[in-house]
């Protein structure tokens, strides 16, 4: 049987999204480019400190932006924190996952660290190194690791906050000085945006490492110590 | 602009329109939580897609870096709202059905 509205509105209704989009994209892509922000930007790399232009453009010329990606992702995790405490989470790996795992976590926080610090002349940068290290802490925690290796519960809170707390201090200390709100005085730039990024990469990884959890992390079992 | 460019461009971001499209599609029609979701992240990464191709210059010119950023903070929105919404889902199921 035929439903009106599933199998005739609304395909009709999304063919004339799909003109709409195709018709404006089309234009985009082949009308006159007019006044882009591309080439403000990349005019502007050499001043920002890194030579990467997106780097340059999350950490320095739409810092703001960042900085509230880091905020809208602490908020995510409390949202799920306050929803309850997590599942018992997963038996504890045969000896070849385990050994599997025990192999690749280090790896992952050395590309991690890698892609951080490359992030500053090549593609890579906080968010990436950060999933890397979120992508450690999910292969713990399928591994049956407690708590996907992250500290105890007071810690992690410190651990988590830490991206924004980072980002906003260094922004309102730069204001005390004299500059705009996390606008980087030439020179320091480079070293502002490593130490930005690399709490933000701490704080990403954890972040979405917890969040995989799915909750308050439990108590660890053997020292029964809040994790 | 070459017309190899455009090609590029017009392709990848036309696949980006039917991912919306396909996922907007799946969006209204299923009922269940968990498909609303996938849809959601489908159409994530359809816009995704037309924000690449409209960054995309040739391969000698660098790309805009501007939507560039875009892309890389949207995907980490995207994966933590699709973690609180899994959660939001969980409790839900939990409290619909004790023990």
């Amino acid at each position: 049987m035929i439903r009106p509205v599933e199998h005739i509105l609304i395909p009709l209704g999304l063919i004339a999204v799909g003109a709409l989009l195709g018709w404006s994209f089309f234009l985009a892509v082949t009308g006159e480019a007019g006044e882009r922000l591309a080439a403000v930007a990349l005019a502007h790399v050499p001043d920002s400190g890194v030579s990467n232009p997106v780097t340059s453009v999350l950490l320095n010329f739409r810092a703001y932006d960042t900085l509230l990606e880091l905020a809208v992702l602490l908020t995510a995790l409390l949202g799920i924190w306050s929803l309850g405490s997590a599942d018992a989470g997963f038996q504890p790996a045969a000896s070849v996952l385990e050994g599997m795992v025990a192999g690749f976590v280090p790896l992952l926080i050395l590309s991690a660290g890698y892609m951080l610090w490359v992030g500053a002349y090549a593609p890579g940068g906080a968010f990436q190194a950060g999933a890397l290290l979120g992508a450690a802490g999910v292969m713990l925690a399928l591994a049956g690791h407690p708590n996907a290796g992250l500290p105890s519960e007071g810690r992690l809170r410190l651990l988590v906050a830490l991206g924004v707390f980072v980002f906003a201090t260094t922004g309102l200390l730069l204001m005390v000085v004299g500059d705009g709100f996390l606008t980087y005085p030439a020179g320091l730039a480079k070293w502002l945006i490593l130490m930005i990024e690399t709490a933000a990469t701490l704080a990403i990884g954890a972040t979405l490492a917890a969040a995989y959890l799915g909750g308050i992390p439990a108590a660890h079992p053997k020292t029964g110590e809040t994790a | 602009m070459t017309n190899q460019v455009l090609f590029a461009q017009l392709l990848y971001g036309g696949s980006g329109i039917l991912l919306i499209l396909l996922g907007l599609w799946s969006f209204l029609v299923h009922a269940p939580l968990l498909r609303k979701l996938i849809a959601i992240n489908v159409m994530g990464a359809g816009v995704f897609h037309i924000l690449v191709a409209i960054a995309y210059r040739g391969i000698e010119t660098p790309p805009d870096p501007v939507p560039h950023a875009l892309v890389l903070t949207g995907i980490v929105v995207a994966v933590s709202a699709t973690a609180l919404a899994l959660a939001f889902g969980k409790r839900l199921d939990q409290d619909a059905d004790p023990g």
